[in-house]
């Protein structure tokens, strides 16, 4: 867990000078460690189990949610106080899928390789439950500023579990990183662990991080 | 007919969608604590993908797609309404749901408060809007995509029952601390996924 540490110390020096209170700084580093959204809130599940087999497919989806995290959360927080309570729902799924049509032509258009490696998995941005989460939770009830910072921090927080599972389930099942040939280079052959590449490959891994992460932080769950 | 139980089996078993795509993780992993409540939102599950399917099939086919719109008039033939597909089909989906809470709502008050905010939240389950985007892909005809919904879901109940089931005698079980809860479940789900992958064997 130390590239968590890591990660989060730069980020809170990143954000430290613009942005002054403590309460700010908590809303970016939380989502990392104590309040992840994927081992903690157990949300955005899906996406991060099945777009992981490579990093680069991993990274891409990663930029795409944080995009879509944060500028829906600022819009629906503009939008806050006259969006009827009934109707929200629709609501916020009309501005989500808005901005990820945006995304996915985005990708189209300019990475087109790994846009139809994640197939499906742009679009299901829409329902990943971390958007509707932080909507619901966060921009419905925040102002424009902090609803942003906590769409950043969340969208952070998603992305390095989806590196870190990424980085173990390239590296094992094909012995490469970001397309890079690792052990190759090294000078001696691998033979690919073709289970890594496999959905139970990605729960087991997954699995193991939680445990790693909550050994460390001393979350704990009562069955 | 061979073709339909073919995609029916298919979609059960091979193509999973919790074993094979992951999709509809957060409330499989959040509603699999008792059997009885997981059974009624497979049901809810199972519903909602086999009116949606074919719905968003028709769409697709007779809206969205390049050239649908031609018996409007000539000059539509060219027009190509892909790009709305998501938020065409999350509508449909969305209005489905709402349907869907007020017949619960009626007539089982007590699954009603039992599925507490993931019923509306099926909306927001992947496998709905992942299915319609999955039969978007392959060239399934009208009565194939209804197939393949109700398969899936079927899938899905099947999924969630199955982990409820072991996890409700996970209780006795002395699991490390840090590893209670998701963890484990996560280890677990991927164990039954292995398991799964026996099916792949299965010439159709």
């Amino acid at each position: 867990m130390s590239t968590a540490v890591a990660e989060s110390a730069e980020v809170v020096e990143k954000k430290s000078e613009s942005l002054f209170s403590k309460k700010n700084r908590k809303l970016i580093t939380n989502p990392l460690d104590i309040d992840n959204p994927i081992t903690v809130q157990v949300l955005g599940v899906c996406s991060a189990l099945a777009v992981t087999t490579q990093m680069k497919p991993a990274f891409v989806m990663a930029l795409s949610l944080t995009i879509v995290t944060a500028s829906s959360n600022v819009i629906i927080s503009l939008m806050r106080n006259s969006i009827p309570s009934r109707i929200r729902i629709i609501t916020q799924l009309a501005i989500v899928s808005l901005w990820v049509i945006l995304v996915d032509q985005l990708l189209k258009a300019y990475v087109y390789e790994v846009w139809k490696q994640l197939s499906v998995f742009v679009g299901l941005i829409i329902t990943n439950c971390i958007v509707m989460g932080r909507l619901e939770a966060y921009a419905m009830g925040n102002k424009p500023g902090a609803s942003l910072l906590d769409g950043l921090g969340n969208g952070f927080g998603y992305g390095m579990i989806l590196m870190i599972v990424a980085f173990f389930r390239e590296l094992l099942g094909g012995g490469s990183l970001f397309g890079f040939k690792v052990f190759e280079a090294m000078g001696f052959h691998y033979q690919g662990n073709g289970l890594m590449l496999l959905p139970a490959g990605a729960c087991v891994i997954l699995g193991i991080v939680i445990w790693v992460q909550r050994s460390i932080n001393g979350y704990r769950e009562t069955h | 007919m061979e073709n339909l139980i073919s995609i029916g089996v298919r979609s059960i078993f091979i193509d999973n969608m919790i074993f094979a795509y992951f999709l509809g993780m957060c409330s499989y992993l959040a509603v699999s604590k008792k059997v009885s409540t997981a059974f009624g939102l497979g049901l809810a599950v199972i519903f909602v993908l086999g009116v949606t399917m074919p719905i968003n099939w028709m769409i697709q086919n007779y809206i969205l797609v390049e050239g649908a719109l031609s018996w409007i008039s000539p000059e539509l033939a060219k027009t190509d309404l892909t790009f709305l597909q998501f938020i065409i089909f999350i509508a449909v989906i969305a209005a489905m749901v709402q349907l869907t809470e007020m017949a619960v709502e009626k007539f089982s008050p007590t699954l009603y408060s039992s599925l507490g905010i993931f019923l509306p939240l099926i909306a927001v389950n992947c496998a709905i809007l992942g299915g319609a985007l999955f039969m978007v892909g392959r060239p399934y005809n009208l009565a194939e995509a209804t197939v393949y919904g109700f398969g899936s879901g079927i899938g899905w109940l099947l999924a969630i029952v199955a982990l409820a089931g072991v996890r409700e005698k996970m209780k006795y079980s002395n699991v490390p601390a840090p590893l209670r809860g998701l963890g484990i479940t996560f280890i677990l789900v991927g164990l039954m996924s292995l398991g799964f992958l026996s099916f792949l064997g299965f010439s159709l």
